[in-house]
């Protein structure tokens, strides 16, 4: 059961909430919970909204009518996004997801007002009783994608578009260099920041510049398919990214890395049935199947393939490392020796490339 | 392909849907009427243009829905502003914000779905020529007829009688409307005019420059059109220049930093071709006599029939 609400229509049933708030209610919370989810785009985007609203239908098939499931979408960062979550705590909502990093202090301040609300705030870092913190390893599927780039790259050159110069996407060019030099060390990594997460036309530019000046792979921390199309057209080869976006690509697109929230969405609705929930702060990667490795695409060779479910199962078990030592910067200096690797705090203030980046 | 050739090529796709808005909302604006709905009209062309050519299998039944997507919002509009007098600029903005939505709603079936490029009209021989083939041949249909509309614009306004009394209808309405002109007929077609060029270049975007639908794929062109018409100074041929310079520059940055050539933070270079308008802007401004900036007389004010 869906309830799908505008920012308006929010507003306008807030003056019935009073009246829905009767007492029985609470007395029912145990056998169903009311779930809702902020947005931060359109769920029609095809990347980052899209995959967090398909883990929302995987906790409304998972807990059938257990569960009432809300969502507000194209909900700004900023003082907007305070009154949506106010609303949504006010009108019932057992627990909330705001699945967008500028969504933390809002949470925060509303989490206060709301005590018994739970509250779950993606790629933060700040907790309260009430509020989780979850996040992804985006980077992990980066290392995988970097080690087919390294084996199948012709010319050695490979275009990354990129979208804001912040830990997480800087963390993604690394890794990706990282694990394509270990195969290729003369590899050359072409960064080029469009500065927008969403823009398909310039995401497209982006990708025949890159073309143009000699990358025979793209890959990107953007939203739209639109770089895979440029790549199909061109015959070039790329990655998708967020979800499979074959469809755009189905012979250029060699792999994708896919966000899958579902699981957890649903472990942490069914601990506020249970009434087990506590407050954490996770960042799961590939081992917990958050972050995910789409099927691959024809052109990927049976021996790459191995060796590309070799790295994936390295990063699962804990034998690889995607920061491990020794690592050098663009400048030559030794950031990392080897033997070490970076650790979590480390890679969560990220600021400095890998030798090898072009940006 | 040769590289310049290749950027010139990308130059000339990222500039066509910005002509072709701004085209139509030039001669909107030349008969009085501002209509800040660009974004919203290039929307609701995007999706039907996509949906249509998707359903049939037809590119030019999808071209057709396009522009006639564009000109339904447009009469929207027309009724509005030029029937019941509403704020021609507050209805443009809710005509944006309509536009976004209701295109959502349309093409929430069909993300996630490609649809074939648009043909590229290959003229044998010509198209095969090293350099000008590419150059000047072997574009989609949409792409010349972005350059043929502003001639087509350029000469209507400049040369025709009826081109003199649109401009009557946006310099002086009263005169017009005492001379025994139509005012508000006038208005109407200039602004569904405008409405086909949205829905067109909405279109080019869905099928062309990425051949998709994805919600709110315009990401700001509407208000980019709606600035250069601005920065040609209400003039067709200076248009043409104004949409290519700006893509040129789009496309030049993303180059530049493929290539490591300037040192210089990317934010910067996003800037450029905002900053290049601001600059023309300013020069234009500060221009005396000829030069300097003339909107229409009547740009943005209701016209009321004396009774």
């Amino acid at each position: 059961m869906t309830l799908k609400t505008t920012r308006r229509t929010l507003l306008a049933g807030a003056a019935a909430t009073g009246a829905l708030a009767l007492p029985g209610s609470r007395l029912l919370a145990t056998e169903q919970v009311k779930a809702g989810w902020v947005y931060v785009g359109p769920i029609g985007d095809h990347g980052w909204t899209y995959t967090h609203d398909q883990g929302r239908l995987d906790v409304e098939k998972a807990l059938g009518d257990k569960v009432v499931t809300t969502y507000v979408e194209n909900v700004a960062e900023g003082p907007d996004a305070e009154r949506v979550i106010r609303q949504l705590a006010a009108s019932g909502n057992d627990i909330i997801f705001a699945t967008s990093f500028g969504f933390m202090n809002p949470v925060i301040r509303v989490a206060k007002q709301f005590p018994k609300v739970k509250f779950e705030h993606a790629t933060g870092y700040k907790t309260a009783p009430n509020v989780a913190v979850y996040n992804a390893r985006f980077h992990e599927g980066r290392t995988v994608i970097g080690t087919i780039a390294g084996r199948l790259s012709k010319s050695g050159i490979v275009g990354y578009i990129a979208s804001f110069p912040i830990p997480e996407v800087v963390m993604g060019i690394n890794a990706f260099t990282l694990a394509m030099r270990k195969r290729r060390p003369d590899a050359q990594i072409k960064v080029v920041w469009v500065n927008s997460w969403y823009d398909p036309g310039k995401e497209a530019d982006a990708a025949k510049a890159l073309i143009d000046q000699g990358a025979d792979i793209i890959t990107q921390h953007t939203d739209s398919p639109a770089p895979l199309q440029v790549a199909e057209e061109r015959g070039v080869s790329g990655f998708g990214q967020a979800s499979d976006m074959r469809k755009f690509a189905p012979n250029a697109q060699l792999t994708a890395i896919v966000d899958h929230w579902g699981p957890y969405y649903v472990e942490r609705v069914k601990a506020v049935l249970e009434g087990t929930w506590k407050s954490h702060i996770i960042w799961h990667g590939l081992k917990e199947g958050m972050v995910q490795i789409a099927p691959y695409g024809p052109r990927v060779p049976e021996e790459v393939r191995a060796e590309a479910d070799a790295v994936k199962q390295g990063i699962i078990d804990g034998t690889l490392h995607p920061f491990a030592g020794p690592i050098r910067d663009q400048a030559g200096e030794l950031r990392v020796p080897e033997g070490q690797s970076l650790s979590d705090e480390e890679l969560l203030k990220m600021d400095w490339y890998v030798e090898g980046v072009q940006a | 392909m040769d590289p310049i050739v290749a950027t010139t090529v990308s130059v000339i796709s990222a500039a066509t849907p910005l002509l072709l808005a701004a085209n139509g909302e030039l001669v909107a604006e030349k008969a009085g009427v501002l209509n800040l709905g660009v974004e919203g009209m290039m929307l609701v062309g995007a999706v039907s243009g996509f949906a249509v050519t998707l359903i049939t299998g037809s590119a030019t039944l999808g071209i057709l829905a396009a522009a006639s997507a564009g000109a339904l919002l447009a009469l929207l509009f027309g009724l509005l502003t030029l029937g019941l007098m509403a704020n021609q600029v507050a209805t443009g903005l809710a005509l944006t914000i309509f536009g976004v939505g209701v295109s959502s709603l349309v093409g929430a079936g069909f993300v996630g779905t490609p649809v074939e490029r648009l043909p590229r009209l290959d003229i044998p021989g010509l198209s095969d020529l090293p350099v000008l083939g590419p150059l000047l041949f072997g574009h989609d249909a949409l792409v010349y007829l972005s350059v043929a509309m502003v001639a087509l614009t350029a000469w209507f306004l400049g040369r025709t009688r009826a081109g003199m009394i649109l401009r009557a209808c946006g310099e002086n309405d009263e005169a017009a409307h005492a001379l025994g002109y139509p005012v508000i007929a006038v208005r109407f077609a200039a602004v569904l005019f405008g409405g086909v060029m949205s829905g067109l270049a909405g279109a080019f975007l869905s099928l062309s420059y990425t051949p998709m639908w994805v919600e709110a794929m315009t990401a700001g062109r509407g208000w980019i059109a709606l600035a250069l018409v601005v920065f040609a100074a209400w003039r067709p041929w200076r248009l043409l220049i104004g949409a290519y310079l700006f893509g040129g520059v789009t496309i030049l940055q993303l180059h530049a930093q493929g290539l490591g050539l300037f040192a210089v933070p990317s934010q910067v270079l996003s800037m450029l071709p905002y900053l290049a308008t601001i600059l023309v802007l300013t020069l234009i401004a500060a221009g005396s006599g000829r030069r300097r900036l003339d909107a229409p007389a009547c740009l943005g004010r209701p016209f009321r029939p004396p009774a």
